[in-house]
């Protein structure tokens, strides 16, 4: 009986909280002493705390990318049989290098920034589970401004690419060996709108 | 469920009338029913338990006797304390049943009683009711071996402060016989993770009453409290990219202090709680800067060519620790908090990050890789001497309890996370478990006051 009220309430819940759009949601602490318990029944809104740091990201005016204004009829990043449908730079372990055999994918996203100049990108920094949450964070970010780098050199605008870096905090593959970490060291490009 | 207030003071006749620690809750309760719902449910599952994996062979044998009044009262005090202390790993608890009369006061103590059962210390108390919904709570640690009553103290609190109570007599007793004050009484913060759900708890040292601060779909890292333990500085994935927030522990409220372009990571509080140190991707690299609490007055520390992260200050405020591979490798440098000079701090080995500064200012705990392994070790500014703590193989994220003896750091078993504690001189070990959620990123809060 308790089992499945609670059921149905987390379920009623996840309902609202999904209703709600809001993937985050800050909770006051317990009172700490009686002055602030008092203000521990007022909670700032999830939506005012997550607005408030996407105004720096300069991404969020750019056009949907693949509107070309040569006026191209298919979106050559969706398109399987282009290279600009791949979107995923593998690693060495402890390296940085953008590697032979990814560089044709790099330069050919390179040239299309190139040529749409309203295109945004995002370039995610990826490490494997070895080693230090935050210096993966920052060894993530050195992928991804490899990335950019080469991009930058066939005539992508600074303004158009934005590196960030998930350390290894999101892995495509979950595992534990070297398999793993082979896939989990990697740079993904994002358009913006995707 | 509702956190208590810490006891009144010690040796107060008179105290001031009680706080009214359950109504508050009781109201926020049925502001926000159904999100209350989710966190209880939540914390439920993510309570802690602790288990001793080793222990020092130099545990004070010290016995708890029952105190005299205290089967009034669902949850007592004694057990508390001992739970408390044998948690420790640095005392023994010793069998108090059968001596009679139990003694209750310092002077019913039979020393030799006692010492035949090989304890050194005894502890003995009362709780008495008021009438007026208070207890009178008296407690004496008695030194059995050279004699004397080594503390002797009476709270007046509410039965929701039994336990706050109950740490804070274990506090006394640890300082009274290690010479460090305990930190039964602090609080800790991890990150629990459940499925796709992450969430920032902060619980007591014990791992009891653990309280959901925020929840989100993304992962979140870095906890850091704020010297005064109001506030915590995080980092959370939530925007697909890391930002830095601060949110205050009693509002909930909470500012992004650091959403520049790129990546904005690693916070650590300055000794005052008026700075925050952070690595910043926005100018290119990932680079230190420093900013007011509330994200204004940014001034980058110094320019580099390679990664620097991982700031914490020194005790005095005046220098930061940070690792760097300037020098191709991951080490662990110095430099003041308005730049200049660098120093390096590790020389052996190709993997040395994580620095945590201890209390005293006198070294530092920090993570190692050594034949792949990576472990927690203490470092000796003046002697350059390491000692290696833990066996690895993936040990991370260390946080050092105020009293500087012990550490918290978290690992793997079984592919899930768990939270473990060693003591400073590696001698005490424990493990703390969450049924069923991967726990990650535990944060000592300060030492309450």
């Amino acid at each position: 009986m308790n089992r499945s009220h609670a059921a149905l309430a987390a379920v009623a819940l996840a309902f609202l909280l999904g209703a709600c759009q809001t993937t985050t949601e800050t909770q006051p602490s317990a009172p700490i002493d009686d002055r602030t318990a008092a203000a521990g029944t007022t909670s700032t809104g999830s939506t005012g705390a997550t607005t408030s740091g996407t105004g720096s990201s300069g991404v969020s005016g750019s056009q949907v990318p693949g509107r070309t204004t040569a006026g191209a009829t298919a979106d050559p990043l969706r398109d399987p049989a282009s290279v600009l449908s791949k979107r995923t730079v593998y690693f060495d372990y402890d390296s940085f290098i953008v590697k032979d055999e990814f560089r044709q994918l790099v330069e050919a996203h390179g040239r299309y920034l190139a040529s749409n100049r309203n295109a945004r990108m995002v370039v995610q920094g990826n490490t494997d589970e070895r080693g230090s949450r935050e210096y993966n964070i920052a060894l993530g970010q050195k992928r991804a401004d490899a990335v950019k780098r080469m991009m930058l050199v066939l005539g992508a605008q600074e303004a158009q690419i934005e590196t960030v870096s998930f350390g290894k905090e999101k892995p495509k593959n979950p595992g534990h060996d070297e398999a793993a970490w082979a896939e989990n060291r990697r740079g993904d490009m994002v358009y913006s709108g995707e | 469920m509702g956190r208590t207030s810490p006891p009144g003071d010690a040796r107060c006749p008179d105290p001031p009338t009680p706080k009214p620690t359950l109504r508050p809750v009781k109201h926020f309760l049925l502001a926000c029913l159904l999100a209350a719902a989710a966190l209880v449910a939540a914390t439920a599952r993510a309570q802690l338990t602790i288990e001793i994996v080793g222990g020092s062979g130099t545990a004070i044998p010290i016995a708890i006797v029952p105190f005299e009044g205290e089967a009034n009262f669902p949850l007592g005090i004694s057990g508390i304390v001992e739970a408390d202390l044998a948690r420790s790993g640095l005392f023994r608890a010793v069998e108090t049943g059968g001596i009679v009369p139990r003694p209750v006061r310092a002077e019913d103590v039979r020393a030799e009683q006692w010492k035949a059962r090989g304890a050194d210390a005894v502890v003995v108390g009362t709780m008495r009711p008021l009438g007026d919904g208070r207890v009178e709570v008296r407690y004496a640690l008695v030194d059995v071996v050279r004699g004397g009553t080594l503390a002797s103290t009476q709270y007046v609190v509410a039965p929701a402060q039994f336990r706050a109570t109950a740490h804070k007599i274990a506090d006394e007793i640890h300082e009274k016989l290690t010479g460090h004050p305990g930190v039964f009484s602090t609080r800790i913060a991890y990150v629990a993770k459940q499925g796709a759900r992450y969430q920032l708890v902060v619980a007591d040292a014990d791992g009891a009453d653990p309280q959901t601060i925020v929840t989100t779909n993304e992962p979140l890292l870095s906890p850091r409290w704020s010297p005064d333990g109001t506030r915590i500085a995080y980092v959370s994935l939530e925007q697909k990219k890391p930002v830095v927030y601060v949110q205050n522990l009693s509002t909930g409220a909470r500012t992004a202090v650091a959403s520049f372009r790129g990546s904005n990571s690693s916070p650590a509080w300055s000794p005052d709680g008026r700075r925050l140190a952070v690595t910043l991707s926005k100018d290119g690299g990932s680079q230190l800067f420093t900013m007011n609490a509330d994200g204004s007055d940014l001034r980058r520390i110094m320019t580099s060519a390679g990664v620097d992260t991982e700031a914490t200050y020194t005790p005095d405020g005046r220098s930061i620790l940070f690792t760097s591979d300037r020098g191709g490798s991951p080490q662990i440098y110095r430099v003041g908090v308005g730049g200049g000079a660098v120093e390096r701090v590790t020389f052996d080995g190709t993997y040395n990050v994580s620095p945590r500064v201890l209390p005293d200012g006198k070294g530092m705990v920090y993570v190692r890789r050594e034949g792949g392994r990576f472990q927690v070790a203490t470092l000796d500014f003046a002697t350059r001497q390491a000692q290696v703590l833990t066996s690895g193989p993936l040990d991370e994220s260390p946080s050092i309890a105020p009293n500087g003896r012990l550490v918290l750091y978290a690992n793997e078993t079984g592919g899930r996370g768990i939270l473990n504690a060693v003591s400073i001189d590696g001698r005490v070990k424990q493990r703390i478990v969450a049924p069923a959620t991967d726990v990650r990123e535990p944060a000592w809060g300060p030492l309450v006051r």
